[in-house]
């Protein structure tokens, strides 16, 4: 019981790091970009890369990911994304969705479609027994990556001019800039940052979600979900929305195999149906 | 007035160009009729997407219930074809019925969202009901009966080809007559500005949950036509891939037109036919880069540039006759 | 004769901002009423109000005597409470002729039929044709309303109200963002108004505000600072402190 509610959360976490970039995406630019997984994949061949060819230890390859999608998503967003802000949520779809077929047959071209195998530092291996339950090193780890990442990510957000400057133009993008506030140029650093975080988790979840060619599209659901009922422009509510999702869905896999998916997925339509504007989402 | 009758000559050659094809390509009938039937699937979309301005990444949703539908009541045993092609349409459309509560209230994304989880709910359904749908293996032993009971189903595909040409023109006729009706002018005001149409009296809701069953009907129909023709409903019929696939062909034959719809499935089955015969990867490349290029340079699609072209034409052939 | 519409307290809170509190209008049938304020006075939430595109937070509306606070937008329109926007809310990939003929379709019930083509419906197409002779619209009926320039959209905009065939008409600022050499046209459509309609604009213009109303209610912060004739309303110290006084310095 605890055992599944830790891997669950242990899992909400590397949901919420990839998906922050994205509530930032919808929430600041009301942009619908369904590639937002393709930064966590690359994040992920980025890691892979680093320590099969070029033998960089696991720890020190991710901030590279993180540097490499951030930097990417910057040149992204900057050459194509930018373009399309003032356009229909159709466009929106169909460009994204064109950019995730790409990166999958890209990686699928260069990596091949299996799984990408993935070898864990001794020290991150193994489990440790506290109070009767068997927690699995790595997703300790994992979680307390996360945790020193939001606690800064929140810092960030809720007491730096940048911080202020987002919340601002998440709430009111016109009003934003009628105070002065470049909110394409908050937008484009948000973007880098966003695309990082998701490289981050990428890198972090190979061992958790596994890595493969078809990543974007596997776990496009999931991300969107968590921006959908977490809502936009805070740390809290995708966090929570994150933590929530990934127990329900290892719960449902643990308890309910035979059912599988379906689960997360029924939940999804149920919290969309309560809450069409997210946990705590706001009406526009 | 002979613009008019120039436009009627042109329909009636399009309707010709696939019965020209059954005469000319016998082998290639067993593509024929998906394109027909995907075709078909398109003009669903097209209704919602097109003209009500519905953004949907779920509409696989109502093709695969079509599908099993009419598969399961065959693969049962009742393989009387029309009754089977009614009930992929009648269920399809009770789904999208219940379905179009969530759709037509929230905004875009919410819409997006609400689609997109309907259709990954019932693909994962079917999934895991394996004992009813097959499964991964997907749903075989679909055996059925003849039209009308007295055109039978050949291997060489020419019952097939020539029904689902019926069933397409005859929904397309439908379609036509809706979408230049009141009803069809109402959504496309919806689509142009949904705020506007309660100021003017419309019940936007109430016409967007029409419609919206209307293209789950449809759907559902194009599913059912698939089941009977290939014999087999597979999971892929509920994918996203397939939702995805059909938006693409949508905006690239040009949206709210109708024969846009027919086009785009036509160029994007043939492309696939013979891109994905030489290297699936790069398919999906081409078709991904085609998607990003399109949607910064050629919004209107294949029908809206030759839209455009005819306009041009025109306008420089009425300056030379003054 | 209870009045063509009423409001009895009506208010609107978003989170802890008061945007309209405790309104309570009564424009009998026939007025020319119009609804004064400076910025962010509440004006456009009180429209919204007033045709459901909000629901109030406390109070009622009133409609000709029956209660219709709860009633939605497009059944307001049903019972003759037609509006326009401020910032023109058209169609703009319909051409002018087919967004008239929508409003007249909706207006007798006809927009949801769908066995005959819009273009066999000779009478409402003959109907929308009249009303955009009377705007001299007619030379624009067949292009795309996007295509016409922003003073000729206003014009639209009202057409399309007049095509429900309002018994109460809500202008929200009809004049606003057109130059004042084009204004002209939209300022003769509203004074050729019948003079049964029942008409309550929001405006800025004071020029236009002294020419056509008979009675003015100054809204501030969201409350009813004064209800008078232009007189009373031009006389009163407080309104010059807080609208017109502003007005004359900004």
């Amino acid at each position: 019981m605890l055992g599944v509610l830790f891997d669950g959360i242990a899992y909400g976490s590397l949901l919420f790091l990839v998906s922050l970039g994205l509530s930032v995406t919808m929430g600041l630019m009301n942009f619908v970009n369904l590639a937002h997984g393709a930064f966590a994949m690359a994040g992920g061949y980025v890691c892979v890369i680093a320590m099969t060819r070029f033998g960089v230890p696991f720890l020190a390859t991710l901030p590279i990911a993180f540097v490499v999608t951030a930097i990417v998503g910057a040149v992204l967003e900057r050459l194509l994304y930018r373009r399309l802000y003032g356009a229909s949520h159709l466009d929106q779809v169909l460009f994204s969705i064109g950019l995730t077929f790409m990166s999958i047959a890209a990686a699928t071209y260069f990596f091949g479609s299996s799984q990408q195998p993935m070898r864990l530092p001794e020290f991150l291996r193994g489990q440790v027994h506290l109070g009767g339950v068997d927690f699995g090193i790595y997703r300790l780890f994992l979680v307390a990556v996360v945790a020193a990442l939001t606690a800064v990510l929140g810092f960030l957000l809720a007491r730096t001019r940048f911080g202020a400057q987002v919340r601002a133009s998440v709430d009111n993008a016109q009003a934003a800039r009628g105070l002065g506030i470049d909110v394409d140029r908050v937008f484009s650093v948000a973007f880098a940052l966003g695309s990082g975080l998701a490289g981050l988790g990428g890198a972090l979840g190979i061992e958790v979600l596994g890595l493969d060619s078809s990543f974007p599209l596997k776990f496009m659901v999931y991300f969107l979900l968590v921006v959908a009922v977490g809502g936009a422009g805070t740390v809290k509510g995708p966090l929570v929305a994150a933590l929530l999702l990934g127990v329900l869905d290892v719960a449902g896999k643990y308890y309910v195999p035979q059912v599988g998916a379906f689960v997360i997925y029924a939940a999804m339509v149920i919290l969309l149906i309560a809450f069409p504007a997210g946990l705590f989402g706001r009406r526009r | 007035m002979s613009a008019l009758r120039g436009g009627r000559l042109i329909e009636v050659a399009f309707w010709l160009v696939p019965l020209a094809a059954f005469l000319l390509l016998p082998g290639y009938l067993m593509l024929g009729s998906q394109i027909l039937i995907v075709a078909l699937f398109a003009l669903s979309l097209d209704l919602i997407l097109g003209y009500a301005g519905i953004v949907s990444l779920g509409h696989a949703a109502f093709f695969g219930l079509g599908a099993y539908a009419a598969g399961l009541l065959a693969a049962k045993g009742w393989g009387e074809p029309l009754s089977g092609l009614l009930a992929g349409g009648v269920i399809a459309a009770l789904a999208g019925f219940v379905a179009s509560f969530l759709v037509v209230r929230g905004e875009d994304l919410a819409r997006l969202m609400v689609t997109l989880g309907i259709g990954l709910l019932l693909y994962e359904a079917a999934n895991r009901a394996a004992f009813l749908t097959g499964g991964v293996d997907g749903l075989s032993g679909v055996a059925m009966g003849k039209i009308f009971g007295v055109f039978a189903f050949d291997i060489g595909g020419k019952t097939a080809y020539l029904y689902s040409f019926a069933v397409l023109l005859l929904v397309f006729i439908f379609l036509k007559r809706l979408t230049s009706s009141p009803f069809g002018l109402s959504l496309r005001g919806i689509r142009e500005n949904p705020a506007r149409m309660p100021a003017i009296g419309s019940p936007v809701r109430a016409r967007l949950v029409t419609a919206y069953t209307i293209g789950a009907a449809i759907a559902g129909i194009a599913g059912a036509l698939l089941a009977q023709t290939t014999q087999f409903v597979g999971l892929d019929s509920l994918g996203f891939n397939r939702s995805a696939e059909l938006l693409i062909m949508l905006v690239l034959g040009g949206t709210g037109r109708l024969y846009g719809a027919i086009v785009g499935a036509a160029v994007f089955m043939i492309a696939q036919d013979y891109l994905s015969g030489v290297n699936p990867v790069y398919w999906q490349f081409w078709l991904g880069l085609l998607l990003v290029v399109f949607v910064f340079f050629a919004r209107g699609g294949i029908l809206g540039a030759v839209e455009a072209a005819a306009k041009r034409l025109g306008r420089s052939s009425q300056e030379r006759a003054r | 004769m209870s009045a063509a519409l009423r409001t009895a307290g009506l208010s609107k809170r978003f989170g802890g901002l008061s945007a309209v509190s405790d309104v309570s209008l009564e424009i009998p049938q026939g007025a020319r009423h119009a609804l004064i304020g400076p910025n962010g006075a509440g004006k456009t939430t009180l429209i919204n109000l007033l045709t459901g595109v909000l629901e109030p937070s406390a109070g009622d509306v009133f409609l000709g005597g029956e209660r219709i606070t709860a009633l939605p937008q497009h059944l307001r329109v049903k019972k003759g409470l037609t509006r326009t926007f401020q910032i023109n809310t058209l169609f703009p990939g319909l051409t002018v002729l087919e967004s008239v003929v929508l409003a007249i379709l909706e207006r007798k019930g006809l927009a949801a039929r769908w066995m005959r083509p819009v273009s066999s419906h000779r009478a409402e197409i003959g109907e929308a044709t009249e009303l955009l002779a009377t705007f001299k619209l007619d030379r624009d009926a067949q292009r795309r309303t996007a295509e016409l320039a922003y003073g000729r959209q206003r014009l639209v905009e009202i057409a399309l109200a007049l095509a429900t065939r309002p018994k109460i008409l809500l202008l929200d600022e009809p004049a606003a963002g057109i130059p004042s050499s084009e204004s002209v046209e939209v300022l003769g459509v509203i004074a050729a108004l019948p003079a049964d309609v029942t008409v309550l604009f929001i405006e800025h213009d004071m020029g236009l505000v002294f020419r056509f109303a008979e009675r003015i209610t100054v809204l501030v912060a969201g409350r009813v600072l004064m209800e008078g004739t232009p007189e009373e309303v031009a006389r009163n110290d407080e309104v010059k402190a807080v609208y017109l006084g502003r007005e004359a310095h900004g």
